[in-house]
């Protein structure tokens, strides 16, 4: 919660082990973790703007987990919670992000120049193409913990910024609270809309206080770049249009977000991004690019293949239902996405899908065949 | 005496040298009066209020009818001395807009601390929410002496169960939307080492949400006792329910009639029920009980949150005073289906509920139906409302059954309540 820190010296007064939570049912990144003596050392810490263990830890307490997803249990307030509180998230990025060390560096690579091929996935196949990731402005606190004044300052300057952009990228702004039901309607009509979080995960977190204030949607008028305002994160970047040219969605979507981190800077502020973290979101899982880039593809033979799992952990690609995350695959089409965020740049992690995608049609077109896929089987990358 | 004094030694909130006069409850009550509470730390704040007040153009509820920028900038920088925030006692009103005919509150309390250093906010909000009643000029009687409850035996073939119910804080730990794992584990101490004090009809045992078994649970449920994790955003959104189920739990006697919900909305919720129309042995039971539990609490040092001008406190500001809600489930289908009956229930000062509780309908033309005042009047007055009420809905059932009117009944019963309402609460007329 926002400036009140006057509560984290209530709880001073109490033992830590009378304030450790009860983690004996929870099955999450943070749970496995924190152990007493932990929480003992960095319980009376907080960040400059007063974020504190409990703050960070509050989802994963209050959410267990499921017995098969692990999910992280513990989110950022701002861009120093991932400094004052190392000691517990340097060890939920490693376990999240396969093994990485707080002495790794993170490449950053948004020339999209560097990327090969990626314009020719078969539309036959590739329903839609989409990338998107995250930014966080430097000197605001996050979702979780920012107040209104700081939700509403990310907001216009973002406004601002994006009302100079030219060309193909020129749109327009959508306040959640001030949108008619006609804009609505359309919004949901392009998949564009957001709506209030209704996980626990993200709830428990503090992230969907003051809903919808200050929250809102912008997209070009050609309906393939869209940002988020104010949801999970202070932006969610999306660059995306149907079909199978991957290529040309990365283009774009370099492009304006170079752009827009320019426009930033030009008014004085810059993205949270730092060697080690790469770029700093909410969520530990999405550091690093914040970025999945991803397709919509139809393949209903492979998804009854019984080496289908072992082959997208080997292309180090995740599924996801058409829905997105938490969500079933309807009609044989998959959402397929790189899994990895921190520790490949962001050319690295489209490349993949875009590889990834490729093998994965050619497999699927064997067994329309009848055919075996065996000698496409891919190492583990 | 002695060891109300050390507690209030031991007790963590910063009273500085007003923690050395006397002991016991008077000294507490004198503590809290309003000019008395040394409000916390102020809070830190980068941006001007104007920047941070909240857009409450499209809310409905009592937070939003009462908060002006001018009150809110007086307010926002202040804490109480546990640390807690007006931002943390509006959230759940930010959040919940409010439903166009349903007029929520919009606001809880943190701590005992928090009705006095943001007295400016919520002074109006109970002033709306209970009738009138100024916390600034008036004081809540309380009243628990059953012996005084008349006619308090329903008609069987039409009252099917009767239940009362209040809250009680323990002075000194916050209230569930701030209380840290700490202090909402010392509430259930606290709470079941003197629930274990208890004897004869009243001798029970505590089911811990953490710890019970499947059968348990399966009775509990069967018994309809268990309470789950809030749904309602109205509750999440305050933060009361971070850290379930731990120091969740529920007590209740071995025969089923006295139960006490640890840690729920309020630090404790008891509750006296029986099936039939027994209210008077129901209210006797409540208030035994009551009594017993508040001397095994100061027995140790402990006490209920309360003073004169609010009553007893609890986290919402609609459950002030008594916190008390008498109902009863009561057959009415012809009534019910009568023009007239929702405004007799607003003359006999009762409100309808269906039979699941709040926001449900009813079945099968059977009505919860309760007292609707909470603070203002004592626990005696409401449930004699309720008896009285209810014989009278019960008697116009019954006319109805026969074809008879009730026109000129009511007629008579209206005039005798206005009568006795302006004698005695004058804010009424």
């Amino acid at each position: 919660m926002p400036f009140g820190n006057t509560h984290n010296q209530l709880k001073m007064k109490f033992s830590s082990e009378a304030e450790y939570p009860d983690l004996s049912k929870h099955n999450n990144h943070m749970a496995k973790v924190l152990t007493p003596a932990m929480y003992e050392r960095l319980r009376s810490k907080q960040t400059p703007s007063g974020f504190t263990l409990d703050d960070v830890i509050q989802t994963g307490v209050d959410n267990p987990g499921h017995p098969f997803i692990m999910t992280v249990g513990c989110v950022a307030g701002d861009e120093e919670t991932y400094e004052v509180f190392k000691e517990l998230l340097d060890p939920v990025i490693s376990d999240r992000h396969g093994g990485y060390k707080p002495t790794d560096k993170h490449k950053t690579d948004l020339n999209s120049n560097n990327l090969k091929g990626g314009d020719d996935l078969d539309p036959n196949y590739v329903l839609s193409s989409r990338v998107r990731t995250g930014r966080s402005i430097r000197g605001f606190c996050l979702p979780p913990h920012c107040s209104r004044g700081e939700r509403r300052a990310v907001e216009t300057l973002s406004i601002e910024a994006l009302a100079s952009l030219t060309g193909d990228l020129k749109g327009k702004y959508y306040a959640l609270k001030n949108m008619t039901d006609a804009e609505q309607q359309q919004l949901i009509d392009d998949h564009f809309l957001f709506d209030k979080p209704v996980s626990p995960l993200l709830l428990a977190s503090g992230m969907a206080r003051d809903w919808p204030d200050a929250r809102g949607i912008w997209h070009n008028d050609n309906k393939t770049f869209l940002v988020w305002v104010n949801e999970e994160d202070h932006l969610r970047v999306i660059s995306m249009q149907k079909g199978g040219n991957m290529k040309e969605v990365f283009n774009r979507f370099c492009t304006g977000l170079t752009k827009i981190e320019t426009l930033f800077k030009e008014r004085g502020h810059a993205f949270m991004w730092n060697e080690h973290l790469g770029y700093v979101l909410t969520c530990p899982s999405n550091l690093g690019t914040g970025l999945r880039a991803g397709v919509h593809v139809k393949l209903p033979n492979m998804s009854k293949n019984a080496k289908f799992e072992e082959i997208l952990k080997r292309l180090r690609l995740q599924k996801r239902g058409t829905g997105g995350v938490d969500t079933a695959a309807v009609g044989g089409v998959f959402d397929i996405s790189n899994a990895d965020r921190l520790g490949f740049s962001e050319v690295e992690l489209v490349q993949m899908v875009v590889d990834g995608i490729k093998l994965l049609i050619e497999m699927e077109k064997r067994l329309e065949k009848g055919q075996s896929i065996d000698d496409l089987m891919p190492a583990q990358k | 005496m002695a060891t109300s004094f050390s507690r209030l030694l031991s007790s963590r909130r910063n009273l500085g040298i007003l923690s050395l006069v006397g002991a016991g409850s008077v000294t507490a009550a004198f503590l809290l009066h309003r000019e008395h509470v040394t409000a916390g730390v102020p809070v830190r704040r980068r941006y001007p209020a104007s920047a941070e007040y909240p857009d409450l153009r499209k809310h409905n509820n009592c937070m939003a009818s009462s908060l002006t920028p001018a009150i809110y900038s007086k307010l926002c920088d202040k804490a109480t001395p546990n640390g807690y925030t007006l931002d943390e006692a509006i959230q759940t009103g930010v959040d919940n807009p409010g439903h166009p005919f349903i007029k929520t509150v919009g606001m809880v309390a943190g701590d005992e601390e928090s009705y006095e250093v943001f007295a400016d906010l919520l002074d109006p909000i109970i002033k709306e929410r209970h009738n009138g009643y100024d916390p600034r000029t008036m004081t809540h009687p309380t009243d628990l002496d059953a012996s005084k409850i008349q006619s308090g035996q329903f008609d069987d073939r039409y009252v099917l169960s009767s239940r009362v119910r209040t809250g009680r804080s323990i002075r000194g730990l916050s209230l569930p939307p701030a209380c840290t794992r700490a202090e909402r584990r010392e509430v259930e101490r606290v709470v079941v080492d003197a629930l274990s004090g208890l004897k004869g009809d009243l001798k029970g045992k505590y089911y811990s949400l953490t710890q019970m078994t499947e059968q348990e649970q399966q009775q509990l449920i069967d018994d309809h006792f268990l309470f789950d994790k809030p749904v309602s955003p109205l509750l999440t959104c305050a933060g009361m329910a971070r850290d379930w189920p731990d120091a969740r739990g529920i007590w209740h006697n071995n025969e089923k009639t006295f139960l006490i919900w640890v840690n729920e909305e309020d630090h404790t919720r008891v509750i006296s029920m029986e099936k039939g129309g027994n209210m008077k042995r129901v209210f006797e039971r409540f208030c035994r009980g009551l009594k017993e539990v508040e001397h095994l609490i100061q027995e140790r040092g402990w006490e209920f949150m309360w003073n004169p001008r609010l009553g007893y406190i609890l986290t919402c500001p609609s459950n002030l005073g008594t916190g008390l809600r008498a109902g009863v489930h009561v057959k009415l289908p012809l009534l019910s289906k009568d023009a007239r009956f929702s405004k007799i229930l607003d003359n006999l000062r009762l409100q309808k509920r269906g039979t699941g509780g709040v926001d449900t309908a009813a079945v099968g033309g059977v009505f919860d139906i309760s007292n609707l005042d909470r603070l203002g009047q004592s626990e005696v007055q409401l449930v004699q409302t309720v008896v009285d009420g209810v014989n009278y809905l019960i008697e116009c059932e019954k006319r109805l059954e026969k074809g008879q009117d009730i026109k000129v009944w009511m007629t008579l019963l209206l005039f005798r309540l206005f009568l006795i309402r302006a004698v005695n609460d004058p804010p009424f007329l």
